[in-house]
C-alpha cells in the first residue's frame, strides 16, 4: 500500500496491518520534519503533491522492492500539508521471513520515493524566507524521461 | 488546439493559478514548457522539469493532443 495523506500519520495502525506470522523481521524507517537545512534554521515545512501520480509512481516502487527482495508485506504512507518541526512526513514498514531484505527494501523504497515521487517541500525559514527545495538525488529531468 | 494544465509547487506560484485551459500550437511538452515559460517567466529550465500527460509520465518529445491533461513535475523533494 503506498498512500499520500493530509492527516498525521498512526504508526501503530499501520504496523499492524504488517503483522505476519512468516514474517521474522520487520523495518521501519520515520522521515521527520527537520529544524534545518543546508545551514539554515527551518520553521516549518509545506508539502505538496500530485496525489494521482504520486500514489501511481509509489505503487510501482513498492512493486519493484518486491520484485528485488523477498518480502511479505511492504507499506508507505506520506503526508501532505503544513506540518511542524517534528513532524512524521513519511514511513515506510516492511517484512520480511529475515532480516537482510527488510533492511534494504526499506532503504530503496524512501531512496526511490525521494527521487521519483511528485512530491514537493516548501521550507519556512526563521528569516521569514521560503523555499522550494530540490532533493532530487539523481541527474536533470530530461535524462530520466529518456527512460520512459 | 485545446489544453489542460495543472500546475504544482513552484510552478503553480509562478503562474499564479493552479489549472488552466488554453489553447495552443505546441506539440510537445517541452514546446508547451518553452511557450508557458516565456510568457509566465518560469525559473526553472525545461530539462530541469518532467511532463505528466493524462496521469502518466511521458518523454519530453511525446506527441501532444487536443484535450491532454498535462502536468510539468519540478523537481521532486519528499521525504
Amino acid at each position: 500500500m503506498f498512500k499520500i495523506v493530509s492527516k498525521p500519520i498512526e504508526i501503530e495502525s499501520l504496523k499492524s496491518t504488517l503483522e505476519d506470522a512468516q514474517a521474522g523481521a520487520c523495518v521501519t524507517f520515520e522521515g521527520w520534519v527537520r529544524n534545518h537545512n543546508e545551514g539554515k534554521p527551518v520553521q516549518a515545512l509545506d508539502y505538496e503533491a500530485y496525489p494521482e501520480l504520486a500514489e501511481k509512481e509509489g505503487l510501482k516502487i513498492l512493486a519493484e522492492a518486491r520484485e528485488r527482495f523477498a518480502l511479505e508485506a511492504i507499506v508507505c504512507v506520506h503526508r501532505m500539508g503544513a506540518l511542524q518541526i517534528g513532524d512524521l512526513a513519511v514511513w515506510v514498514g516492511v517484512t520480511a521471513a529475515h532480516r537482510g531484505g527488510a533492511f534494504d527494501a526499506c532503504r530503496y523504497v524512501i531512496d526511490e520515493v525521494k527521487a521519483r515521487v511528485p512530491i514537493w517541500k516548501k521550507e519556512h525559514y526563521a528569516s521569514g524566507a521560503s523555499e522550494w527545495i530540490n532533493c532530487a538525488t539523481r541527474g536533470v529531468a530530461a535524462e530520466v524521461s529518456k527512460k520512459v | 488546439m485545446k489544453l489542460q494544465i495543472q500546475y504544482f509547487a513552484l510552478l503553480r506560484e509562478q503562474r499564479g493559478l493552479s489549472d488552466e485551459t488554453l489553447e495552443t500550437t505546441a506539440a510537445t511538452p517541452t514546446e508547451l514548457y518553452e511557450e508557458l515559460s516565456s510568457k509566465y517567466l518560469f525559473t526553472l529550465p525545461a530539462d530541469r522539469v518532467r511532463a505528466a500527460v493524462n496521469g502518466e509520465f511521458v518523454a519530453a518529445n511525446a506527441a501532444l493532443k487536443s484535450g491532454d491533461k498535462v502536468v510539468f513535475i519540478p523537481p521532486v523533494a519528499g521525504g
